[in-house]
């Protein structure tokens, strides 16, 4: 299924910004996670289709997964 | 050197230091300002007038080498928002203020005539002067001639033609280590400064320096407490990206207010974003990490060069951009740059002004995206106070008024900043209830509903957000009190040493015992003295509302209003 997945602050260095990618029925935001090889250490916020998820919720087609390091502003 | 109470009286041209009052010594920052204008202040004087006072007060730890201590707490009745007002900011003068002894400096009635004044502090106390040379000047210009005019580098507080012009979004201007400027931004405190006619203020200690009772704890404490900062992933994001690393994700959760809050996302995000602007200031040569004032060791600001590599601005922060940017639909961060440079000029705030610009869009006066419109209507208007200029330097509501706008982002007439509290709920809670009109740092929910910091409440459920914002409001109080930049919330709310240090330092600076709880406390009673001034100048339970067509208007993509209720959010004072 192809999810579009967009990385954030210094999760782009050495990868990208936002790329359409295949992944297999039943992939997971920690599959996704873990292949990019970001250390989910350093995971501040998921969110798919514009909503917070976690790395257990199960991706479906088209969604857009979007995964930021830990950030603070204000 | 002990501390005092530094008082100012402009009708009569006098000047006393005071001993503290018992009941105000435990205080300092904005818990003093309250508790000071609560006390000193007619709530239904009019805030331009000589009844009104301006209080400035350095935090609790001020002066002191406690990390991250030096914001200077300003307050007053809000020409603004008619009610009670803080503001606060970094720079140089309140370390400076603390070490003159200064615990409060109190401006109160007003010159006759229509000369201006400058004020000079020492630890011996304040001197007043007429002031001819800078009336009418920028605030760079006031800074530079200052360079050279006075001795020993001292700290300067500033308004620009905004606040001699009393209009109702004018600043204060602190000198920042560079001679670059940080705000005390919300809220028309400069517009009050100009009302008692004092253009500057310098502050100069010489060799004061302050009291620590317990030298040893407090230097055991202040490790522990700058490790704890410094430790924090958002501290070092904060210094990589600045705070505007915020404009990507607050557009990925739908919740960046757009084109005068009618979107909830901004196409042009990528492009003002903080990603791009660590990229662009890098190339530019420009400086990434910056701090507004020595200690800080978080260091979220950055000095921003133009395409020839000159200095455009710096303490450029996310909630400028976003209201110069997605608010206003300006895809340009160079024009945003100069817009925030000439608004540092001008003295006025850059959330308010901004929000102004995309009222007064959706007016027709400008076309949305249109930055060098803004840029040229900022310096050819606002900073000559043309009528337009001036319907624009008070307010964003003052333009919705005049033009006959519905869609006016503002609660208690303060424009609401970076975060749409139709698809961030929290946030709108703390836009409503707070003492001072619509401000996101007195409440800040954005850590928790949307960073996942101290925890997680969804946004957009109105499940738990009248309590998180009640907590943060408190907290918040009482970190204000501190001198503490408010940047250390995210390390106090996930590190267990954090507060605790926190309140070593404070224990340790002035040889007393305070816990926790007493820290909790103090948050409720300045929330309450606050609320009480409120009321008394006339507010009531149904100015705690949001706009209407936040009720009514869904917001892209999620298509959500705010649906809380009147009684749902008028449980936040049940404590
Ligand atoms: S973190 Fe930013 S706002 Fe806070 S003291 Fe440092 S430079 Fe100033």
């Amino acid at each position: 299924m192809k999810i579009k997945v967009k990385l954030f602050a210094y999760f782009r260095d050495n990868r990208f910004m936002e790329e359409f990618r295949d992944y297999p029925k039943g992939t997971t935001v920690g599959n996704v996670v873990d292949g990019l090889d970001i250390d989910r250490e350093e995971v501040g916020v998921l969110m798919t289709n514009f909503r917070h998820t976690s790395f257990e919720a199960e991706l479906k087609e088209d969604d857009i997964l979007a995964i930021f390091p830990v950030v603070g502003g204000g | 050197m002990k501390d005092r109470i530094f008082r100012v009286n402009l009708t009569d041209m006098t000047t006393t230091v005071e001993d503290v009052p018992e009941s105000w010594a435990g205080h300092g920052g904005r818990g003093l300002t309250s508790t000071i204008v609560a006390a000193e202040v007619d709530p239904t004087c009019h805030p331009l007038g000589p009844k009104n006072k301006l209080v400035f007060a350095p935090g609790l730890l001020s002066g002191t080498v406690a990390a991250n201590s030096g914001r200077l707490s300003v307050g007053g009745k809000s020409p603004l928002t008619g009610t009670i007002k803080e503001a606060n900011g970094g720079g140089t003068a309140a370390q400076l203020m603390a070490r003159c002894g200064v615990k409060a400096l109190i401006l109160e009635g007003q010159p006759a005539d229509d000369k201006w004044f400058s004020l000079a502090v020492t630890p011996e106390g304040v001197t007043i002067e007429e002031e001819t040379e800078l009336v009418g000047k920028g605030n760079f210009a006031v800074l530079e001639t200052l360079s050279t005019r006075l001795e020993n580098n001292p700290a300067i507080i500033t308004i620009g033609p905004a606040g001699e012009m009393k209009m109702a979004a004018a600043n204060i201007s602190i000198k920042d280590p560079d001679g670059g400027i940080r705000s005390n931004g919300r809220g028309g405190l400069g517009a009050v400064m100009g009302s008692k006619r004092v253009k500057f203020i310098s502050v100069t200690p010489g060799d004061a320096k302050l009291e620590i009772a317990d030298p040893e704890a407090f230097k055991a404490a202040n490790r522990t407490f700058a490790k704890a900062l410094v430790d924090h992933p958002v501290s070092q994001a904060l210094g990589q990206y600045g705070t505007n690393v915020l404009v990507n994700i607050i557009n990925e959760s739908g919740g960046l207010p757009t084109k005068n809050f009618t979107q909830g996302q901004f196409e042009g995000h990528e492009k003002i974003s903080g990603e791009t602007m660590h990229d662009t200031i890098k190339e530019r040569g420009g400086r990434v990490k910056h701090n507004c004032h020595p200690g800080c060791v978080i260091q979220c600001s950055q000095v921003y060069h133009d395409a020839d590599g000159k200095k455009l601005t710096s303490g450029f922060e996310y909630e400028s951009i976003w209201a110069m940017g997605a608010d206003c639909c300006v895809d340009n961060l160079d024009h945003i740059a100069m817009a925030d440079k000439l608004m540092d000029d001008i003295g006025i705030d850059s959330i308010e002004t901004s929000v102004a610009f995309g009222v007064a869009m959706e007016a027709g006066i400008l076309e949305f995206g249109d930055g060098e419109g803004v840029c040229r209507m900022l310096k050819e208007d606002v900073a000559t106070g043309t009528g337009l200029g001036r319907v624009i330097g008070n307010g964003a509501g003052s333009v919705g008024r005049t033009y006959g706008v519905t869609r006016v982002p503002v609660v208690k007439n303060q424009a609401i900043p970076a975060y749409d509290p139709r698809a961030i709920k929290g946030i709108g809670i703390t836009y409503a209830t707070s003492t001072q009109g619509a401000d996101h740092t007195m409440g800040y929910t954005i850590a928790t509903n949307i960073l996942n910091v101290g925890g997680a409440v969804d946004p957009l459920t109105k499940e738990g957000q009248v309590e998180l914002s009640r907590n943060l409001q408190i907290a918040t109080a009482a970190i204000d009190s501190t001198g503490m930049c408010l940047f250390i919330a995210f390390a106090a709310l996930d590190n267990e040493e954090c507060l605790p240090a926190l309140i070593d330092l404070l224990n340790a600076r002035f040889g007393i015992s305070l816990t926790a709880d007493d820290v909790v406390n103090l948050g409720k009673y300045i929330l309450k003295t606050e609320r009480e001034f409120n009321e008394k100048a006339g507010f009531t339970n149904l100015d705690d509302r949001l706009p209407e067509f936040f009720y009514n208007e869904p917001l892209s993509p999620h298509n959500v209003v705010f649906d809380f209720s009147g009684e749902e959010i008028d449980t936040f004072w049940d404590f």
